[in-house]
């Protein structure tokens, strides 16, 4: 399995993993390849990339913890945005994702 | 917030897994207007994650695998004109059975004559030092990633707990390209079935009963968790520390109802450890103590898909009967719903169903008879 892509491409009950459209996403500045139809947290993995944000008092690195948007620990800046459940948030081309340092920041002009 | 809106049916359903699905289908199937509520964007709930085939007879599907009962359930809810309302979260239930409805930047009101609660479960954790880092994650959530993002979020990988979720993600684990060094075990036995225990101990696998994880550790995500070895009363073993290399930690150690909405509508509970803690109060017909608010699947106490799929089912039935709609008369309809808890009591065989049949029935025995 390559290092930079930890998709599950052949799986033997699932068969072929079908991808959908390619899209880039930006993460911390380095632009990532995902696919259409993936989640946040799924590209990123598949990158190798573990920690998704670090927390407001003790500066501990914190990453995916339940991948079903219950616990709200991979929350990440999206788009200017903070806290969004990057397990459940689907990717988009185009879309600057950064690391969340304890509560965020807002962009100016991000809703 | 952009608007406030008023909707109206006449079966509420919150959770459109398993249970939520199926007692949605039956009581569509009777005519019932249903509308299922799902903070998710797809429907399914858990079951598009589990690849294993099911066990039980061939009326609950037995030898199908969890996502391909999935499908089936998803089409049946087409076919019946079941209504789904995705990305909406339900953020309150009232007695009064209306429920506060979040969908994007709308809320919303609906307002029902019956109400199925089939919220699920969410997984246990287990805190020890360094339990925080990235990569020691729930075993469904390793799940989840493997089975339905297809993705790999480690590649060695040790496993707390030898119940059928640590022993199942343990094998899908390996069937999707990783190593897993090891499931620990703090009692002294397996806790799941011996067959999917049997399948990784073949493929290698420690299965480590009287064991704990002590430590994680890494800089940043795990690198290396501390395991040691624990006495009958849970005490550590001095000197049988032992550092292994891993990069995934999986915590398997049960689950709880998701039961937010239940104790929010005002309902009974009663703690049963053998369920997963504390359960929403029901007679046999799947209604809790408020009247018009039934409760179905893992909410009611941890169980499996396949009972889930039956409460569901039976909870369908009873709606439909109590809103008059079953086009029977009323000894055909109570033998329907015998049938339905004939169904739901062959699930609870054996030496792991039979506990929970027992809990089960404490309740009833407690509160009905």
């Amino acid at each position: 399995m390559d290092k930079n892509n930890l998709r599950i491409e052949n799986h033997p009950v699932l068969g072929e993993y079908i991808k959908g459209k390619e899209v880039k996403i930006t993460f911390d500045g380095k632009v990532i390849t995902a696919y259409k139809g993936e989640m946040i947290a799924t590209a990123l993995i598949a990158s190798g990339i573990k920690v998704f944000r670090y927390t407001p008092k003790k500066n501990m690195p914190r990453g995916l913890f339940c991948a079903i948007g219950r616990c709200t620990d991979c929350v990440m800046e999206v788009n200017g945005r903070p806290n969004i459940r990057t397990c459940i948030t689907p990717v988009e081309n185009g879309m600057i994702i950064n690391t969340q340092i304890g509560t965020g920041q807002w962009k100016e002009g991000s809703n | 917030m952009e608007g406030r809106f008023q909707l109206k049916t006449e079966l509420a359903i919150i959770g459109a897994g398993p249970a939520g699905l199926c007692a949605a289908i039956e009581a569509a199937k009777n005519g019932v207007d249903v509308t299922i509520i799902d903070e998710n964007k797809k429907p399914g709930g858990q079951l598009f994650k589990q690849i294993h085939r099911f066990f039980g007879s061939e009326e609950h599907l037995a030898g199908t695998r969890g996502f391909e009962i999935g499908n089936m359930l998803l089409e049946d809810a087409k076919k019946y004109g079941v209504k789904v309302l995705l990305d909406s979260v339900a953020w309150g239930l009232f007695p009064d059975l209306t429920i506060g409805i979040s969908t994007d930047k709308k809320v919303s009101i609906l307002k029902s004559e019956k109400v199925v609660v089939a919220t699920g479960a969410i997984e246990n954790s287990l805190s020890f030092p360094g339990w925080t880092l990235p990569n020691i994650m729930g075993a469904g959530a390793a799940q989840t990633m493997i089975n339905v993002n297809r993705v790999l979020p480690g590649k060695k990988v040790i496993t707390m707990g030898s119940g059928n979720v640590g022993l199942i993600v343990s094998y899908q684990l390996i069937q999707a390209g990783a190593e897993v060094v090891a499931v620990v075990e703090a009692l002294d036995h397996i806790g799941g079935y011996m067959v999917h225990a049997s399948k990784i101990a073949r493929m290698g696998v420690k299965i480590l009963a009287n064991h704990t994880i002590t430590k994680g550790m890494g800089d940043k995500f795990v690198e290396k968790v501390e395991i040691a070895k624990i006495d009958s009363n849970f005490n550590i073993v001095k000197g049988s520390e032992e550092t292994i290399k891993v990069d995934l930690v999986c915590i398997a150690v049960g689950l709880r109802p998701l039961s937010e909405l239940c104790w929010m509508a005002g309902m009974r509970f009663e703690y049963l450890s053998e369920l997963g803690g504390f359960i929403p109060v029901h007679d046999e017909n799947m209604q809790s103590n408020i009247k018009g608010i039934y409760v179905a699947g893992d909410v009611t106490g941890i169980e499996e898909a396949s009972t889930a799929m039956e409460e569901g089912k039976l909870a369908g039935i009873a709606v439909s009967q109590a809103l008059g709609k079953l086009r029977m008369r009323n000894q055909e309809a109570s033998s329907i719903l015998n049938e339905a808890r004939e169904r739901l009591r062959t699930l609870r065989l054996g030496p792991f169903g039979e506990y929970r049949y027992q809990a089960k029935e404490k309740i009833i025995s407690k509160y009905y008879n």
